[in-house]
């Protein structure tokens, strides 16, 4: 079957003000992104990765040029219509986990549903399910103080894909954890991803990410220095 | 709905800062609830008490007739009205006379107004029968508790007491002490002696005159007489409701002091959870909230302390309140000498009205001081916020 598009970059540029100056952290960017897969943009601190990660999950707005996300044009999006374009189909994992701290692991999952009015047994059935995906739903009563930093991150993927979302962002999601925690969730996502057909992009420069990786956009001073489709090293066990 | 259990969610899980911040918001409520009902149920006390010891349903007054004023007394005395005195006969109007006297309780000299009612009436609650039958040698009198305190009188003593008639010459004669009543009402009790009319106004020279007439409720109002002057209750208890909206004032400023400490603990609390929960509110906005939506939510939340602080206020006050409103609030002894009148002790009224616009009150601002802080959530940049950079 062929896959769609889901993210399309034609000579995407974002400025940013410093003082009385303009700083330029993706000068041009051009490439697509089909559904399905599992992709990383890699490169060193301060090459734009998270910038242009911001702006594919409506966070941000380009400068110049354009960003399709999912047939929306990113630059033209009210707050609002940007609001509901991750409520519906954006889920996101945050390096630093970002769970809502006084939530429980199951309200945190429930949170994006809540906000799509999903309605309780539905929504529960969900919750559950997700949890189960991250191997958590023992966990369902603990809040994020309680847990170590890789049931926390996987709580978060729990979230990121309770929605069943087309795109999942993940900006640097192992930073914080160490390599066995970081290993155990990225096989979490690659099962995810082919067992659900989620798209995958990641921000990072952890190697242990990019084992896991089919392909690999590096950039380098917010320009594209390579793009290369790749066999994973890792993959599900 | 969702914003709602959104907020409550946040409010309970922020577990001991929400407590205390409606603990402070709760007694907010008690407070005012408690002063107003204690100030309300002190204005209700007082006019009935003045009305059944004093005023009745209103009075007329003999022209140039001034309470506050000594020197008018001695010519302030009118013949009673031919139009009032079917009612005057039926004890539907009482006629008092007042002149001023000296009194002499164990050979010091007081000052007194003395006053005749008569014996029978039974409109005021100064128990003026005991004044019948005072024909012997001493004339009966009445005083009440605060007047026998001030100068060691029981019931049985004989004082002196003298006076001047209508032509200025003096006369005394012995006063007997026939009963003491205890009532609320200073005016009627505080350097005062009350007799028989008929004897007192022997004693002046002043048959069928008075100085005030009292109306019962059957009295009509609205009677006009040459040489007397209607005074209706808003007159007569003006001084009362001046002094309850004095009162008023006083708490109010002291429940509003203590409102605005609880509303600057929830501002603060507000102020301090965007600052720090900076991560949170661009992870919301990240999962599919508006900004507005999270303002809203964070507006919520600070006005559901308000709604909490209810409930507690609830908890805690209904059975506290209620408690007073059926023991009462004693009023200390010092009171007696504030000249009107508080009872021994004060039965607070709490009307629903009190308690819906305590309610909607704090409600209403508990809101305003959570909005202010969180319109700031609206010019948030949301991938700062993520990374919980303060902004």
């Amino acid at each position: 079957m062929k896959e769609s598009i889901k993210i399309e970059l034609r000579d995407l540029v974002k400025r940013f003000p410093m003082g009385t100056k303009e700083f330029t952290a993706l000068k041009g960017l051009s490439f697509s992104v089909m559904g399905g897969e599992f992709a990383g943009l890699v490169g060193p601190s301060g090459s734009g990765k998270s910038t242009l990660l911001n702006i594919v999950g409506s966070l941000d707005s380009p400068s110049e040029g354009s960003a399709l996300v999912l047939g929306r044009d990113i630059g033209r999006l009210s707050h609002a219509e940007a609001a509901r374009l991750r409520n519906h189909h954006i889920g996101f994992i945050f390096q630093t986990y970002n769970l809502l701290p006084v939530y429980t692991a199951y309200e945190n999952v429930e949170f994006p549903l809540l906000l799509l009015r999903m309605g309780s047994a539905e929504r529960k059935k969900a919750v559950m399910e997700a949890l189960e995906w991250v191997g958590l739903a023992e966990k369902v009563k603990s809040r994020p103080a309680q847990m170590s930093g890789g049931e926390c991150q996987r709580v978060a993927i729990a979230r990121a894909i309770v929605k069943h979302p087309e795109l999942v962002l993940a900006d640097e999601p192992t930073a914080n954890l160490d390599a066995d925690n970081s290993h155990h969730i990225l096989k979490t996502m690659v099962k995810i991803n082919r067992e659900l057909g989620t798209t995958f992009l990641f921000a990072t420069h952890d190697e242990k990410v990019i084992g896991y990786l089919r392909r690999i956009i590096r950039l380098s001073d917010g320009l594209l220095h390579s793009d290369n489709l790749v066999e994973p090293i890792n993959g599900e066990d | 709905m969702l914003g709602f259990k959104l907020a409550l969610r946040n409010l309970v899980g922020a577990g001991l800062r929400t407590w205390l911040n409606v603990l402070v918001l709760s007694l907010s409520y008690v407070v005012i609830i408690y002063v107003n009902g204690m100030l309300h149920g002190w204005d209700i006390q007082a006019k009935v008490d003045m009305k059944n010891w004093e005023i009745g349903e209103g009075q007329y007054w003999c022209s140039g007739y001034d309470p506050l004023d000594p020197f008018t007394l001695q010519e302030s005395h009118c013949a009673f009205p031919q139009e009032f005195m079917p009612m005057i006969q039926s004890g539907e109007v009482v006629p008092v006379l007042v002149s001023l006297a000296s009194f002499y309780p164990e050979g010091r000299i007081q000052s007194i107004q003395l006053k005749g009612i008569p014996a029978g009436q039974d409109l005021i609650r100064i128990p003026t029968a005991s004044l019948a039958g005072g024909e012997g040698e001493a004339i009966k009198a009445v005083v009440g508790r605060r007047m026998a305190k001030s100068n060691q009188l029981k019931v049985g003593d004989l004082v002196t007491a003298r006076w001047r008639d209508r032509n200025g010459t003096f006369d005394a004669t012995d006063v007997e002490i026939a009963a003491i009543f205890s009532c609320d009402v200073p005016s009627v009790d505080m350097g005062q002696i009350w007799i028989d009319l008929d004897q007192m106004q022997r004693m002046l020279g002043m048959p069928g005159e008075a100085t005030l007439l009292i109306r019962g409720d059957k009295a009509p109002p609205d009677l006009t007489t040459a040489g007397w002057v209607e005074k209706d209750l808003k007159i007569l208890l003006a001084e009362v409701d001046e002094l309850i909206k004095t009162k008023s004032f006083a708490s109010t400023v002291m429940a509003m002091i203590l409102l605005a400490l609880a509303l600057l603990a929830v501002f603060d609390t507000q102020v301090l959870s965007i600052f720090r929960r900076q991560r949170e509110i661009g992870t919301q906005i990240a999962l599919g909230m508006t900004r507005w939506q999270v303002v809203r939510l964070f507006t919520l939340e600070g006005a559901m302390h308000a709604v909490l602080a209810a409930i507690v206020a609830a908890l805690y006050g209904i059975p506290l309140l209620a408690m007073q409103a059926r023991s009462g609030i004693p009023m200390p002894q010092s009171t007696d000498t504030m000249g009107f009148a508080i009872a021994e002790k004060i039965f607070p009224v709490y009307s629903s009205g009190l308690i819906v616009v305590t309610i909607i009150f704090i409600l209403i601002a508990a809101t305003v001081v959570s909005y202010l802080p969180a319109r700031k959530i609206s010019r948030l940049n949301p991938t700062e916020a993520i990374k919980g950079k303060i902004q």
